[in-house]
């Protein structure tokens, strides 16, 4: 077993250069609220704009105040610089149900897709939520934060611009 | 463990065999990992029930390294517990390598070997998971596959033991899923506003019978179909999952101290009602002897297969986690019924700025169970409900931004909460509780912030009436600093009007988080997701460490 693990990584470590890709986000299967099987790949496509990234969860305080805050001046945000936030839940089949109506109920623009079980949680190595992730055109990660203070808002678009202009998201 | 670390030092060699002294190889840049330590500091304090802790210090941490490269994928995990910290279940003291995985994707196929999680359907009859905070981790160690051989149509099998702390339990899982979207692989319908998803899991488990005086089914299967149809702002679930009869320590009785002979049952149905500024979402479960492990004689939270969440609001304002609802899993009916409302800004309700309103009322009752003198232990129909209830309770919430500044959460929260069932007691009764809490917070300037949280809950049963403070100070984008204080005023026994002073402070730079804290904690319950843990009182120091990368 472990053999054929070694032998496994070995034949894909050393073929890899044709298959390489540049994005810092892994391919694993999202929901869409409808029930849809959708590609993460998919999910971050923003024609060359900036994407937040943002983990999130019905039952987290903080997650929903700054999806509440960035709210006031997303608009502006997509404007200026044509971001787009996609909102991860990490609900799970306890509150999943529930992720559609609460998004309605606090009239969210963004894009939300579910995340049963926890895979893309795991494969960008969330631990906590909020957790939020800038990433630039090419869908590289460029900014990430854990937690929330209210003022963070502001600071993120900020580093939005900045991606947006080309300079480096510090 | 020696071929643990023989495949720990595997991933490293090939990590740095292709590494060209170039920090952006793409090789490199497929890297990955993250890591927590939790550890505490313990002091003497009989007069909260706190156990004596003879290390003193406790700790949990982990570590996770993991490897991405177009189509392959692979991950390693380390655990530490030296001991575990008090709550957690010591059967996890040690540490070692718990977890790790290769997988890739040709195309349509992808192959997973060595350890991983899943889940079917809703978790009704299989959910394998993580939840770090309270020490669950069930995850297969085997092989999966899973296949998507024309659009919309996914199929899943695997087969594989269990993690039970830092072994495998004793039996053998085995499972298959397909999840069809009508919609999307039948052409004619591509085009329908209407969209159907229907799917079906089902999962079996040996496991030998050793027992020298009674006969177990070494082999039980499960199946659980089910069924999603959204049409616009509506949509549909429905899930339904059979259990062959399946003995166990969890359903054993005074009369079958084996466990009862009898299938198990569970229907979940919920129904959705959505568009922006409104949300309703109505839910009903009926859950009949449905506790499936992958062992017989595992209790708590070990080695599950079923994943049974509470059908009750997940609470998060620290008093009203006194009186958390748990999952009856031999039986019980429940539903849940809840309303998100955006009152627009610029109406008369809404004011300046709007207003969100949220209100939840759930209600759990006992099955409908007539007793028979057999090895089944009783009967019982799918929609039966029974005379005694379990749990109820109504949550009203508005959350008001009345300026730039300042904005209010208002919460009231009536409970009946029925101590005896839900905790296994005897002599408690129901518990009837109003809670009611304000969270203000206000914005001095750009980054300055600061938010106070006053709880009260009102109770005539029990430990009577809580009190609890919280006073937050945030600087964004690095510092927070927060000090809490509940106090068990009402308590009939003057001794025990105790307060549990907290103080904390952290600090956050991007992905890494650094905190400690002193606090005197309650006995009680944590729960996070569905699932609940007991922790026990406690009295010390805290430090917490968490970083990605």
């Amino acid at each position: 077993m472990k053999k054929t693990l070694l032998v496994l990584m070995l034949a894909f470590a050393s073929g890899a250069t044709v298959t390489a890709q540049t994005s810092g986000v892994p391919s694993v299967k999202l929901k869409d609220l409808d029930g849809a099987v959708v590609n993460s790949n998919d999910v971050i496509a923003n024609d060359g704009k900036p994407v937040i990234l943002s983990f999130w969860a019905t039952w987290c305080k903080p997650c929903v105040n700054e999806l509440n805050a960035i709210k006031d001046i997303y608009d502006d945000m997509v404007e200026e610089t044509g971001v787009k936030l996609v909102a991860l839940s990490i609900d799970d089949a306890r509150t999943i149900p529930t992720v559609a109506p609460f998004v309605n109920g606090k009239g969210w623009d963004y894009e939300v897709y579910l995340d049963p079980n926890g895979d893309f949680k795991r494969a960008m190595n969330v631990n906590l939520v909020p957790h939020t992730f800038l990433l630039n055109g090419k869908g590289e990660v460029v900014n990430q934060h854990t937690s929330y203070a209210p003022g963070d808002e502001e600071k993120l678009f900020d580093l939005v611009r900045k991606t947006a202009n080309g300079e480096a998201a510090e | 463990m020696r071929k643990n670390i023989f495949f720990l030092f595997s991933v490293a060699a090939i990590v740095l065999s292709c590494n060209n002294a170039n920090a952006q190889s793409p090789i490199l840049s497929g890297i990955s990992g993250n890591f927590q330590l939790d550890a505490q500091y313990y002091l003497v304090d009989s007069a909260i029930g706190a156990p004596v802790v003879p290390e003193k210090v406790l700790s949990n941490g982990f570590g996770n390294l993991n490897f991405n490269y177009g189509n392959f994928t692979a991950g390693i995990r380390y655990e530490s517990y030296l001991n575990p910290l008090l709550g957690f279940d010591p059967r996890y003291k040690g540490s070692g390598i718990t977890y790790r995985f290769a997988s890739f994707k040709v195309n349509d196929l992808e192959v997973t070997i060595g350890n991983f999680y899943d889940q079917i359907g809703s978790g009704l009859i299989f959910r394998s998971y993580e939840e770090r905070s309270l020490g669950i981790d069930n995850a297969l160690d085997g092989i999966r596959v899973k296949y998507n051989p024309h659009a919309g149509i996914y199929l899943k099998g695997f087969i594989g033991e269990q993690r039970s702390f830092f072994e495998k339990g004793p039996g053998i899982v085995r499972a298959f899923d397909a999840d069809i979207s009508l919609t999307e692989a039948i052409k004619s319908l591509n085009e329908s506003k209407t969209r159907i998803t229907v799917g079906t899991g089902v999962v079996s488990k040996y496991q030998k019978d050793e027992n020298p005086i009674y006969v177990y089914p070494e082999n039980v299967l499960s199946f659980a179909p089910r069924t999603r149809i959204t049409r616009g702002p509506v949509s549909f679930y429905a899930e339904y999952a059979y259990k062959y009869n399946d003995p166990s320590l969890v359903n054993s009785t005074y009369e079958n101290p084996q466990g009862i002979y009898k299938p198990g049952e569970a229907i979940y149905l919920n129904g959705n009602y959505s568009k922006k500024g409104i949300g309703v979402n109505v839910a009903a479960k009926h859950i009949d002897n449905m506790d499936f492990r992958s062992d017989r004689n595992a209790t708590g939270t070990n080695l599950t297969l079923s994943y049974l969440p509470a059908l009750t609001k997940q609470q998060t304002y620290r008093l009203i986690t006194l009186y958390p609802y748990a999952t009856q899993p031999n039986g019980e009916a429940g539903i849940n019924t809840d309303v998100f409302y955006n009152i627009k800004k610029g109406t008369k309700l809404g004011g300046e700025r709007g207003t969100d309103i949220a209100l939840n009322y759930s209600t759990v009752h006992s099955i409908d169970k007539t007793p028979v003198a057999s090895e089944q232990g009783y009967e019982s129909s799918l929609f039966g409900v029974g005379d005694e209830e379990y749990f109820e309770e109504v949550n009203v919430e508005i959350t008001k931004k009345a300026s730039k500044k300042l904005k209010l959460i208002l919460t009231y929260i009536y409970t009946e909460y029925n101590k005896d069932v839900i905790q296994g007691l005897s002599g408690f009764g129901t518990i009837y509780a109003h809670t009611a809490v304000a969270d203000v917070q206000y914005k001095l300037n750009k980054s300055n912030t600061v938010r106070v949280e006053m709880q009260h809950l009102l109770t005539d049963q029990d430990m009577k009436s809580w009190a609890m403070m919280l006073v937050e100070y945030t600087i964004s984008p690095h510092w927070f600093f927060a000090a809490f204080d509940e106090y068990n005023y009402g308590n009939d026994d003057k001794d025990a009007r105790i307060h549990y002073p907290n103080l904390s402070a952290g600090y956050t730079k991007g992905a890494n988080r650094i905190s400690l804290g002193y606090g005197k904690q309650r006995e009680g319950l944590l729960c996070v997701g569905g699932v609940c843990r007991n922790v026990p009182a406690s009295n010390g120091f805290s430090v917490s460490v968490t970083s990605s990368f």
